[in-house]
């Protein structure tokens, strides 16, 4: 099986976030970046699948140079090689066109990233991959399975979960509980280093939005204390000042 | 202009999140036009909640959710509704639909929108909720996703015209089979919900859970969780908020027993009023909160439990 497993290049969960000239970059300064946890998930699985059935493991970053070390490391954990395409990944759109452009004519059965980038949330490249190759997409993906040509997916749905099957090829938006995510092992650096990585030039520049500029939410005020003994207070405070109940 | 508003049921019930949508394209475009599929039993609220007209797909092979074909549908109606915005409530549906709508007529899509635009610019929620991008839409067909909370339903519009709409759809739109839906019924569901009632590891276990409940269900609230509960299967992994789950932004949340990592509060930061009930003080989420209670869960819950069934009566 040939699986393309789609990575970002984030700032770790911990980090704090600011921004720098006017509001309009993101201050890198003291960040620590990371592959995507959905995409860690996507790739985790795709290293059980080449585990199962053989085959091989591309891939695919859209970023500048400075995201190979992540890159490296999903070669670490299991990929055999790997795609740059070195742009910025200016919006949803034009990831997904770069996407697209690396999986036509390639054959990939199977086309796996996570449900969505930690950085910008918007969880729109799979269908749009999808919508571009003419293949079903499928996310949140919670468990994939394939058995032959047909994949059985169970997929979160708000309040529950939905039970799928498809046939290859398609596109998987994942998280967990899919795979447990790998660390790289000593043997996997090693090799990490020599494994091919491909730098492409952007086949397309459409993108369709634009930051003009970033914000940061309002300073929280400080906590109202309530005392245990007194939760006639609470219930006065959040019906008639917060008006919430 | 025109803008098209996609309208989401459950069991033939309209989610209050769609309402939203439709009034945020009121809001926008002025004339609004809504899509639904399958049963409605509530039509009514979509019209008062801004649409003057509701095209309604009686397709059968559309009666249960199918991605690829809604988002053909909706292409459709789009065009046929000359209409230049589609709005749509984040869901797992709404999110997938809209990536495709926006490829089939060659729209600029944001999602995580958190309030009306101004002009081409919306507002979105970034970095999982630490923090907001201001993003100008650039093409002539807009695609807008809210958050819960955008914006405010309205409950002032007419009775809307009811069209039934039936494009032909291609069969490579069906390919994908689903089995089975496995749902807990009659709960409210956690990204609809006004208010959220969450427990973390102070309940000790998941046979504590009983008072989230009576809470939840005094409050016609969702029941939530943080992760680590969900990993250890105390709850559902679909009642997980934060970083890596579901993000809410309800008017209230209520945390119990919760610490507050920078995980599960990026969940919950743009809730409205966030209430944290924990017996430690240094509690992180206590910084985070707008009311607190130091106090034992285990004593605090059920006494506001009881409050608040005393209030409603």
């Amino acid at each position: 099986m040939k699986i393309l497993v789609c990575i970002t290049h984030v700032p770790d969960t911990t980090s704090r976030i600011s921004f720098t000239d006017g509001n309009t970059k993101f201050d890198k300064s003291g960040v620590q970046f990371i592959i995507g946890p959905y995409d860690d998930y996507a790739l985790a699985r795709a290293v059980e699948l080449k585990e199962q059935s053989g085959g091989s493991i591309t891939v695919l970053n859209v970023g500048e140079a400075e995201t190979e070390p992540t890159i490296r490391k999903a070669l670490a954990i299991g990929a055999d090689d790997a795609i740059r395409i070195n742009a910025f990944p200016e919006d949803a759109l034009f990831v997904a066109k770069q996407i697209a452009s690396v999986a036509e004519g390639a054959e990939y059965d199977l086309i796996l990233m996570g449900r969505e980038s930690i950085d910008f949330n918007g969880g729109q490249v799979h269908s749009m991959v999808g919508e571009l190759l003419g293949l079903p997409s499928v996310s949140p993906v919670m468990t994939l399975d394939i058995e032959g040509n047909t994949a059985k997916i169970s997929r979160e749905i708000e309040g529950g979960k939905e039970h799928i099957a498809l046939s290859l090829p398609f596109i998987a938006g994942c998280q967990e509980p899919i795979a447990e995510w790998k660390i790289p092992n000593m043997r996997g650096i090693m090799s990490a280093r020599t494994k091919p990585l491909e730098v492409r030039e952007p086949t397309s520049d459409v993108s369709k939005t634009q930051v003009s500029d970033f914000e940061l939410p309002p300073a929280k005020g400080d906590v109202k204390l309530i005392d245990p003994e007194n939760i006639g207070e609470l219930v006065n405070l959040l019906k008639n000042e917060a008006k919430v109940i | 202009m025109t803008a098209l508003a996609f309208v989401e049921t459950d069991e033939g019930f309209v989610r209050k999140s769609s309402l939203e949508a439709v009034s945020y394209a009121k809001e926008t475009a002025g004339d609004v036009a809504a899509i639904v599929f399958g049963e409605a039993k509530d039509v009514e609220l979509i019209g008062k909640a801004g649409a003057s007209k509701v095209l309604h797909v009686t397709d059968e092979r559309l009666a249960q959710p199918n991605i690829m074909a809604y988002s053909s549908v909706i292409a459709e109606a789009m065009n046929q509704e000359q209409a230049t915005l589609l709005v749509l409530a984040k869901s797992s549906l709404g999110d997938p639909v809209s990536a495709r709508v926006s490829i089939k007529v060659d729209a600029a899509l944001v999602s995580n929108v958190s309030g009306l635009p101004s002009g081409d610019t919306v507002k979105r929620s970034i970095y999982t909720g630490k923090a907001f991008a201001n993003t100008v839409l650039k093409a002539e067909k807009k695609i807008i996703s809210i958050k819960k909370n955008a914006v405010i339903v309205k409950e002032n519009g007419e009775s809307p015209e009811i069209v039934e709409f039936s494009p032909a759809i291609a069969d490579s739109d069906f390919t994908v089979k689903i089995l089975k839906v496995e749902k807990q019924e009659g709960n409210v569901l956690l990204p609809e919900a006004d208010v959220v009632v969450s427990g973390g590891r102070g309940l000790k276990g998941p046979e504590n859970w009983g008072m989230i409940e009576d809470l939840a269900k005094v409050l016609g609230a969702a029941t939530g969780c943080i992760k680590p509960v969900s990993d250890m299967d105390w709850r559902p992994h679909h009642e997980h908020v934060g970083q890596t789950g579901i993000k809410v932004s309800p008017s209230l949340y209520i945390a119990i027993g919760i610490s507050g990592a920078i995980q599960h509060l990026a969940g919950i930061n743009s809730s409205k009023y966030i209430l944290a009930i924990n017996k430690d003080p240094e509690a992180p989420l206590f910084k985070a909160a707008d009311f607190g209670v130091v106090g034992d869960a285990f004593n605090v819950v059920p006494k506001l439990t009881d409050a608040l069934k005393k209030v409603q009566n």
